[in-house]
């Protein structure tokens, strides 16, 4: 195994300081695996860089998605009825890494289909297949034990999600054992609901700082490249997620198959919002 | 932990603080939603400490939902299977018609003096829909219930019961439209409206503290049982039965006889179309444990992790998981696990309905087709205490359509 492949939170640590040395904030996109087919995801998948994504989070395709809005309910769905799983999420990573061995990616999604696979395996094989830091939703501090303990020992990051619940007596206990970054979900509700004000976010982000020295990435209702832009003023990084996947969505044909635009309408939009961002601090 | 585990000195001790039932339970939510489920707990903590709380809770059970209810020895059904002595534990006759109610006016109780001022709720057959409709109607809360298209389509009586009560009836359409879907949009409004919205589970699953609350609130069916049981016969009953879908009625009945050793305990899963069919919601019988809906616990899934979905003729039995305590009872073998086929429930349903009149709810002709199979086969003398939970005029369309019969 070549450590050019093999995951880890070195990755995510490299590419925030190098959008440090620009002076810039990243742009995250998130898609999930295998949507709309395994195929057609690689191809997404592998044009992501190009575009301007600077971190990618790889949602692993769950049947039950309970903090999902629509839209990545419905890739989910999308994903699952073209035959994805858990170890098919795996080689689409190792496929990208053959590739690019630089931009960190995230798997993110349930606890369920890694417990079913198996903790120290699923560790190992996501390790090697290239992927650097989880998302877990439904793993809070409580059931540290579980996953994120285990994933820091293997080098990897594991990121945590804090939320406007998150106040300043809950926050120490999130961002302990988590590295990488933190994202914020900027606002209480479901993937791809409304977006938070300005105002909000900067009082999030001091509230934040006080607690951690990690960088962070605000998400959640992040639509446009103007929105990304005003995001990238405060933020270390912008999470696009909803926005990408309704794309994917908009590009099928009546059948729900993808066609030679979806690869092309992802990447688009992708390019849009990273020229927000870049240009954000301008 | 298996069933090679040492015996614990008492099977009420659970759930540890960390909301786990040995390996079982815990807090599988959204960051989003712990600080409420941490405030929930402390809350529950204090009202049970609170001598008003219960004084309050009482107060509703009798005067609302009409408790004590009896404990009935079915004595037609008893000849007709020549065993064992039946009681029925007829939770039918509560108000709503359902156990469900006992849970209901316990949360809402709860939700008020944590100062939330709207209420959600996940239905499956529509009776924890009515229940927390009912409790909502009675205290003057605004009430949203979350119920898969599918259930909508089985259960229309009870759909229009809770609109009559004032309640929102939001129809999931999403994944298998029934009742996990429902749970999963439950969840998903709460972590939008977190500030002011309370979430009445119905069963006796989810994130800790919800197993614990909903199995102390549905306790007052076993500790009413033993208390008439004891009047009855002067003696504790050789078995207890229940149906189970999420499990609430069957805990409520079975936690206060847990330490009786010489009470054995069965609880009845829906075997559906069959469980070597594929085609049931047996989730102890034949699942495996996983995470979902913020607990650890038996489920039905794929070797992917993915949830597949339940199936039975009771809408309320149709849910692939298991409240948490249930599967480690199952591990550590304090009680039994048995799955009833849709038709083995529909043939109890006509025989209860026959012989003894009255018409139960398809959850408990479950547990009633367990007794049926294994009344004749205990000597005279034994006693079976089976949990009517709830009363069959919501099945009746569906009854008809399993039998055949146009309405």
């Amino acid at each position: 195994m070549s450590d050019a492949i093999i995951g880890g939170k070195d990755r995510i640590e490299k590419r925030f300081a190098k959008l440090k040395e620009e002076g810039r904030a990243g742009l995250v996109t998130f898609i999930t695996a295998g949507d709309p087919d395994p195929e057609a995801s690689f191809e997404i998948l592998k044009g992501l860089p190009e575009a301007g994504a600077d971190i990618i989070e790889l949602g692993m395709p769950f049947t039950d998605p309970m903090a999902d809005g629509p839209a990545i309910q419905e890739a989910s769905n999308r994903a699952l009825a073209a035959g994805m799983h858990m170890r098919k999420t795996l080689s689409l990573v190792r496929g990208f890494r053959d590739q690019d061995h630089e931009t960190p990616i995230i798997l993110m999604g349930y606890y369920n289909p890694i417990y079913i696979y198996g903790v120290a395996e699923f560790l190992e094989d996501a390790r090697n297949a290239g992927v650097d830091g989880l998302i877990v939703v439904d793993l809070p501090p409580e059931e540290d034990a579980e996953l994120c303990v285990p994933t820091v020992e293997k080098g990897l990051s594991f990121i945590r999600l804090t939320t406007p619940t998150s106040d300043d007596k809950r926050l120490p206990k999130l961002v302990q054992n988590t590295s990488g970054f933190v994202y914020y979900v900027s606002v209480a509700g479901v993937t791809g609901a409304g977006s938070a004000s300005n105002e909000q976010i900067v009082e999030a982000m001091e509230r934040l700082k006080r607690h951690t020295d990690l960088p962070i990435a605000v998400g959640f209702g992040i639509k446009t490249a103007a929105q990304a832009a005003d995001v990238a003023k405060q933020a270390d990084a912008a999470v696009v997620g909803s926005a990408i996947v309704s794309k994917i969505a908009e590009s099928l044909d009546e059948n729900g198959k993808a066609t030679d635009k979806t690869a092309s309408m992802v990447t688009d939009l992708v390019s849009e919002l990273a020229n927000g961002v870049r240009n954000a601090r301008k | 932990m298996t069933s090679s585990s040492p015996k614990p000195n008492s099977y009420r001790t659970l759930p540890d603080t960390d909301g786990h039932f040995g390996n079982y339970g815990g807090r599988f939510v959204a960051e989003t939603l712990m600080p409420l489920i941490l405030e929930l707990e402390q809350a529950y903590k204090d009202a049970k400490n609170d001598p008003e709380f219960h004084k309050e809770l009482d107060y509703y059970l009798k005067y609302y939902v009409g408790r004590p209810s009896p404990l009935y020895f079915a004595e037609r059904l008893t000849e007709e299977l020549g065993g064992a002595k039946v009681y029925f534990k007829r939770d039918e006759l509560n108000h709503t018609g359902a156990h469900k109610i006992n849970n209901c006016i316990g949360q809402i109780l709860l939700a008020m003096r944590m100062g939330k001022t709207r209420i959600i709720a996940e239905t499956g057959a529509g009776q924890h829909g009515v229940a927390t409709a009912t409790v909502c109607a009675r205290f003057g809360l605004p009430c949203t219930v979350y119920m898969g298209a599918k259930d909508i389509e089985r259960q229309s009586p009870n759909v229009f019961r809770m609109k009559l009560l004032g309640a929102e009836v939001k129809a999931v359409e999403s994944g298998s439209r029934s009742l996990k879907d429902a749970m999963n949009e439950a969840l998903r409004d709460w972590v939008t409206n977190v500030a002011d919205t309370f979430y009445i589970i119905g069963t006796a699953a989810g994130p800790h503290p919800y197993p614990e609350l909903v199995r102390d609130f549905q306790s007052v069916i076993g500790n009413e049982a033993k208390e008439q049981i004891m009047e009855a016969e002067g003696r504790l009953p050789d078995l207890l039965v229940a149906a189970i879908g999420g499990g609430s009625n069957a805990i409520g009945l079975f936690h206060p006889f847990l330490d009786d050793k010489d009470v054995e305990i069965t609880g009845v899963e829906a075997a559906g179309h069959g469980v070597h069919t594929g085609k049931h919601a047996a989730s102890l019988t034949a699942g495996a444990p996983g995470v979902l809906h913020g607990n650890r616990t038996y489920l039905l899934m794929d070797d992917d992790g993915q949830i597949t979905e339940a199936d039975s003729i009771s809408a309320g039995l149709d849910y692939p998981g298991i409240g948490p305590e249930h599967s480690w009872l199952k591990d550590i073998g304090r009680v039994d696990y048995v799955a009833i086929t849709d038709k083995e429930a529909l043939e109890a349903f006509k025989l209860c309905s026959e012989c003894e009149g009255i018409i139960p709810a398809l959850e408990p002709s479950h547990a009633l087709a367990h007794v049926m199979k294994i009344a004749p086969k205990m000597s005279k003398d034994k006693i079976i205490i089976v949990n009517l939970c709830g009363r069959g005029d919501k099945d009746i369309f569906t009854v008809a359509e399993a039998l055949g019969v146009k309405l």
